[in-house]
């Protein structure tokens, strides 16, 4: 059975593709026009939106919210004041990173966190005991993405509330006639707002913000684009950068927040200050070192590329369009010391780039790697250096309003 | 730094002076410098990028005065010179629109598929004529591009260099199969119409695919030699897909700043309002160039970016040089033919069979629908007059780059042919405005109401594109694609390795191999020889 998401309706008028994957059950555009890099740099350059509402969406509420979600989640939300947002992971007891989610705080004792994997029983779990509401409202909200550094001007039309909000900031406003919460987030590493929208008033608020594109370049975007631009954001997307830990069938596809290059997340876990599911282990992993991998971008070198095509009577190929499969990375020894979990050729940055995984001692940026690749049915390698993440990072992403 | 600013006075001593900082210079700066080289650019304007600029001759509308995409640009120059950091953007442009004169259209999008079912839509035998026709293309492109990425091997050379390079041509050209050697025969000295037509059927489908084969030539798609000028505009790529445009941010005015950015960023110096008189010699050597206010700099390295008529016959005395050369540069045939009509819109044009979509308007709009069509637009600059009904290349950048007008508003770049510099009989101030009213009534033809958008309008005519750039006679290559002014003979016989017959004076404009458009081959070879001569 495939849903739709509340703004299908509209949405789907702006496709003349009818190219759908789908997304946790729901149709889910690959691209809305015959070339996703103009979607792409519509949000590089203009503004593009995008329909993010399959995703999973769990209010937790009541007094005992934080203390639970403290209990669950990597990130401190101890320090999350209402009206914040955070990003954040969760682990399994053995500290493997089960899923990600954004955790929206709109009160002292009212949160929604979203996940792009269903949650509910494995939270439930983890609220026994405690006094709150944990309810899955995934259907009572459509979620959509603006993005781009025109999103600010494009919402401004509808709501002062942008021109306040700084990076994960959120708050509540009429929009259409419906209460909608606008946070600073997305996916794409660029200046942007997501609108969480009751799902009866869903066109609505669509329908306010392409009238308040007209003119500035706004067009939908599809998966196609949203991956290259979270690429170029090094921002990891579950089952392509890792899998689910309680889902993995070994632990060589299990990976660690550390591992994932989450690393950031762990304030006070090796201290012994925060506990939460997993963090044991993970203060482990800290304490003795035993990080198996680091995440790293990775940069192709252009001219072995270019040589390797030249030479093969090939043009060099430039393909935006993300590889849906890992490549292996050797050093110059040719032992296989990582992988390239994404791949992309960047139009913005007019580079091959991958986010890619490899032996911590080799994380350091500028270390030099060799990526396996196929040319003419032969297995060659490219030269790479591993690079920081992210690769696309605009001032105006996180500026202050 | 070593600049004094004293009129009249000495400038100060540099490793390297680049006279004109159009992209040629701008590229042969950042690449000099990045050499080591304390490098300054002079440029006559108030403003760098010569013929790439975009000017706000409206508030809030942004206009590519001349110049207006990007595709020739060869990718080695945007990673040696690190341009994404200075603010290198291209953006897609992603359609290309051809009105078809009967209220139909072709429209080409990035799925190959789609366009298989548009061109199906008028002829199904050019369906798959249309994917060989792009591959027999991009072979002969694939035989040519060493040549293109390569200085000219001096034929007449002595020494084992340059018998080395011969060498090498011969080789290369030894190493292509029999079939592409003879596309690219039939390319480099046939007609642009009799390539297309050996494909397609369709007089709209021709008439599409041989309208790049006229730009900036005065050749008609009938003529010899416009073959040639439709091989080198598919000599262009735009991340990796031939033949394909791009627009970069903020029109190609915004590339320029980006160049003069890199140029800066490795070390250069740029001298606006310096317009150079002359360059300085001494015992057969430059050693520096003078202003036209008499200011002086000197250096061991002086690089022209101009045309070969002013690189050898404005800058420095003829007279000193070896008579042939300066005969072969007299007889360069340049014959502008190109103007721009470039408008401020209060809206989007509607094309009646597409009243409701905006994505056509993404890329260039086509407007010449047959071979014959652009044949006869032709005609006229034979006998020195324009085109009646020009064939046109448009482009409304503002869709693309929302940046380049206010929101709702647009603007329009039309490249229009034919426009001879030389009219018989009157001159361009006294015709500017028909000129402009014959663009914009062909404008109306297919985008009926368009007269009530235009806000403003502005019409350059080759006596204009001289004036502003220096370019002669308006010619936007600095030379016509013309097989006898191509690699060995560009500019001329024995002159196309980017040296000159004075020591220390050099050449990397669009006059030099590989040519014209905004591409940066030229500066990136010419340096390479300058650092070569060095060592």
């Amino acid at each position: 059975m495939v849903a739709t998401t509340p703004f299908h309706e509209r949405l789907s008028t702006l496709n003349d593709q009818h190219l759908y994957t789908h997304w946790q059950g729901h149709l889910s555009a690959l691209r809305y026009s015959h070339a996703p890099k103009h979607e792409y740099f519509a949000v590089r350059n203009s503004v593009g939106i995008f329909d993010t509402s399959p995703l999973f969406k769990y209010r937790v509420s009541g007094p005992d919210a934080e203390r639970f979600l403290s209990r669950v989640l990597v990130r401190n939300i101890a320090i999350l004041g209402p009206g914040r947002a955070a990003y954040t992971l969760w682990c399994d007891d053995r500290g493997y990173v089960m899923e990600d989610g954004v955790l929206f705080r709109h009160g002292d004792d009212d949160f929604l966190l979203t996940s792009a994997r269903p949650a509910l029983a494995w939270l439930r779990r983890h609220s026994d005991g405690l006094k709150l509401d944990l309810v899955d409202v995934s259907e009572e909200f459509g979620m959509l993405a603006v993005q781009g550094p025109r999103s600010r001007t494009v919402l401004g039309a509808l709501t002062d509330v942008v021109n306040q909000l700084g990076y994960f900031d959120l708050a509540t406003d009429q929009i259409a006639g419906g209460e909608v919460t606008v946070s600073r987030t997305g996916y794409t590493g660029d200046l942007g707002f997501e609108l969480t929208v009751p799902r009866e008033k869903c066109l609505d608020v669509l329908d306010a913000v392409l009238a308040a594109g007209q003119g500035h370049g706004l067009r939908p975007f599809g998966e196609i684009a949203l991956n290259m631009l979270r690429i170029e954001a090094g921002l990891p997307l579950v089952d392509v950068e890792w899998t689910d830990s309680t889902l993995a069938w070994n632990d060589e596809q299990r990976v660690t927040p550390t591992e994932l290059g989450m690393g950031w997340m762990l304030k006070g876990v090796r201290e012994g200050t925060r506990r939460f599911v997993g963090s044991g282990s993970i203060r482990r992993e800290l304490e003795e070192g035993t990080s198996r991998w680091a995440t790293t971008g990775i940069v192709l070198d252009w001219q072995d590329w270019n040589r390797l095509h030249r030479d093969a009577g090939l043009f060099p190929v430039k393909d935006e369009v993300p590889l849906s499969w890992e490549s292996w990375l050797r050093d110059d020894d040719g032992e296989q010391i990582g992988y390239a979990t994404s791949f992309m050729y960047s139009p913005a940055l007019q580079r091959h780039i991958g986010i890619a995984r490899v032996r911590p001692d080799l994380a350091e940026p500028g270390t030099t790697v060799h990526m396996e690749t196929t040319i003419l049915h032969a297995t060659e390698t490219v030269r790479a250096q591993t690079a920081p993440l992210p690769f696309f990072n605009p001032e105006r992403k996180a500026a202050k309003p | 730094m070593n600049d004094t600013q004293v009129n009249g006075g000495r400038g100060g001593d540099w490793d390297a002076i680049v006279v004109g900082g159009g992209h040629n210079g701008l590229t042969a700066a950042g690449y000099l410098a990045k050499s080591g080289m304390r490098t300054l650019v002079l440029e006559q304007r108030h403003l760098v990028g010569g013929a790439a600029i975009t000017e706000e001759l409206r508030p809030g509308f942004s206009f590519t005065t001349f110049s207006y995409a990007l595709s020739l640009l060869r990718p080695e120059i945007i990673h040696e010179l690190d341009l994404v950091k200075y603010g290198f953007l291209p953006l897609m442009m992603p359609s290309s629109f051809h009105p078809t004169g009967d209220g139909d259209y072709l429209l080409f999008g990035d799925d190959t598929g789609q366009n298989l079912q548009m061109i199906r839509r008028h002829s199904r035998h050019d369906a798959d004529a249309y994917l060989r026709y792009h591959h027999d293309l991009d072979e002969v492109v694939r035989a040519v591009q060493p040549l293109f990425d390569n200085p000219p091997p001096n034929l007449w050379g002595t020494d084992p260099r340059d018998q080395a390079d011969v060498a090498w041509l011969l080789s290369h050209l030894g190493s292509i199969d029999k079939r592409v050697v003879h596309n690219a025969v039939r390319l480099l000295t046939g007609s642009a119409a009799d390539w297309v037509e050996d494909y397609f059927e369709h007089p709209a489908i021709a008439g599409y695919h041989v309208s790049s084969g006229v730009i900036g030539s005065k050749v008609g798609p009938m003529s010899p030699g416009s073959g040639l000028v439709l091989l080198f505009h598919k000599m262009g790529e735009h991340d990796g897909h031939l033949g394909s445009w791009a627009f970069h941010k903020g029109g190609n005015g915004g590339f320029t700043q980006v160049l003069a950015r890199a140029a800066e960023g490795h070390g250069a110096t740029i001298r606006l309002d310096s317009p150079v008189e002359t360059v300085i010699t001494k015992e057969g050597r430059a050693v520096g160039v003078a202003l036209t206010d008499g200011t002086e700099f000197f250096a061991p390295v002086v690089v022209s970016a101009l045309d070969a008529t002013r690189t050898f016959t404005r800058l420095v005395d003829p007279t000193e040089l070896p008579s042939d050369l300066v005969d072969a540069v007299s007889r360069t045939r340049y014959r502008g033919v190109s103007s721009k009509v470039n408008f401020a819109l209060d809206g989007l044009p509607r094309f009646p069979a597409l009243p409701d979509t905006v994505d056509h308007f993404g890329g260039f709009l086509n407007i010449g629908p047959t071979i014959e069509y652009v044949e006869r637009a032709f005609d006229a600059s034979k006998y020195g007059w324009y085109s009646e009904r020009p064939y046109i290349d448009a482009a409304v950048q503002s869709v693309v780059d929302p940046d380049m007008a206010p929101p709702g508003k647009h603007v329009m770049s039309c490249f229009v042919q034919y426009s001879p510099y030389e009219l018989r009989g009157s001159d361009w101030e006294t015709e500017r405005e028909r000129f402009g009213d014959a663009a914009q009534a062909v404008l109306e033809e297919h985008f009926p109401g368009f007269g009530d958008l235009v806000l403003q309008r502005e019409v350059v005519t080759p006596v204009d594109i001289e004036t502003h750039t220096g370019l002669t006679e308006g010619n936007i290559f600095a030379g016509e694609l013309l097989f006898p002014q191509m690699y060995l003979f560009r500019p001329a016989p024995g002159w196309s390795g980017y040296t000159t017959p004075i020591d220390g004076y050099y050449q990397c404009g669009s006059g030099t191999h590989p040519g014209g458009c905004v591409m940066g081959s030229p500066a990136r070879l010419a340096v390479q020889r300058i650092v070569r001569d060095r060592s």
